[in-house]
């Protein structure tokens, strides 16, 4: 059977439920929740490339690439002020971070 | 052709399984390794696209940078990942309930469309894959010219990463012994020496 678009968009819908699932899931688990971000932009990428390919333009794959590095940077800022809330706090349950009353 | 359908079903199988263990497992440290292991399922699928830089860039980026750093992150800060998995079976419901309707649109979605017969031909206009030169050199000559600000952009934005990351990390901790240098090569004998006269059969 000859794989198509459809394929691979029905692979990228399927790692962004589970991206979001996750999000559900580990509600008090901040890492695993950032780790659930890095899944649903590894979904869009998958979806631009697919659809770089299967209409042969190339913007897509450029547009993947500039995901990439925006992914990249969040994991790195996000990463940080983990560390930074951890060395103040002790902890880095979700549902203690409400010194603002949100 | 049969070789690229069973290659797709294995990545792709592999691919949704470890996203599944990613979230699912108790242990962070295997969460970590079971993302690793999705981004080179991925980065495979990419290399079915014909995407090859893409997929090296992925595997360089992700599993080079981001995965280590989610691992040391992980390894570093002491957690007690216990106490976090508490309640996890009383999200499971809603989240279960939001994931199935977002799954079932987003099939509906995937099923239901059609191209618009333009598609392929604005592709053509804008940047169109050409088959005698190899992925690396289309996406050079793309990203150089047409998209060369959003590409410095992106510079930036590393940059500024990089930077928030350094300072929010960064801190000046009272009592911490640091080497002087200038202190140490302006030292000299007269001040740190001193010749006593000592008595026999007494201590200094």
């Amino acid at each position: 059977m000859e794989i198509g678009l459809a394929h691979y968009l029905t692979v990228s819908a399927i790692l962004l439920t589970l991206g979001i699932f996750g999000i559900f899931l580990n509600r008090k688990n901040v890492i695993v929740i950032l780790m659930s971000i890095e899944l649903i932009l590894l979904a869009v990428n998958i979806n631009l490339v697919a659809f770089s390919a299967f209409l042969g333009n190339l913007v897509g794959q450029v547009f993947a690439l500039f995901i990439l590095t925006v992914a990249a940077g969040e994991a790195a800022i996000g990463l940080a002020i983990l560390v930074v809330y951890f060395r103040n706090r002790g902890t880095i349950a979700v549902e203690d971070i409400h010194l603002m009353k949100g | 052709m049969i070789i690229s359908t069973i290659a797709f079903y294995l990545f792709a199988a592999l691919t949704i399984a470890s996203a599944f263990m990613v979230i699912s497992a108790k242990n962070p440290v295997h969460s970590v390794l079971y993302l690793i292991l999705a981004f080179f399922n991925s980065a495979a699928l990419f290399v079915l696209l014909g995407a090859e830089f893409l997929a090296m860039i992925l595997i360089v980026v992700y599993v080079g940078a981001v995965a280590v750093l989610f691992l040391f992150v992980v390894m570093m800060l002491d957690i007690n990942f216990a106490e976090l998995r508490q309640g996890f079976l009383q999200y499971l419901p809603i989240g279960g309930l939001v994931g199935i309707i977002l799954l079932i649109e987003l099939i509906l979605v995937v099923s239901g469309w059609v191209l618009t017969p333009d598609a392929i031909k604005i592709g053509m206009e804008t940047a169109p894959l050409v088959s005698n030169l190899t992925n690396t050199e289309q996406l050079g000559q793309v990203i150089y010219t047409q998209y060369a600000y959003l590409f410095q952009i992106a510079g930036m934005i590393l940059l500024v990463a990089m930077i928030g990351a350094i300072v929010l990390t960064n801190r000046k901790r009272p009592g911490v012994r640091k080497q002087n240098i200038a202190r140490q090569v302006y030292r000299r004998p007269e001040e740190s020496m001193a010749v006593r006269k000592v008595e026999p059969g007494q201590g200094v």
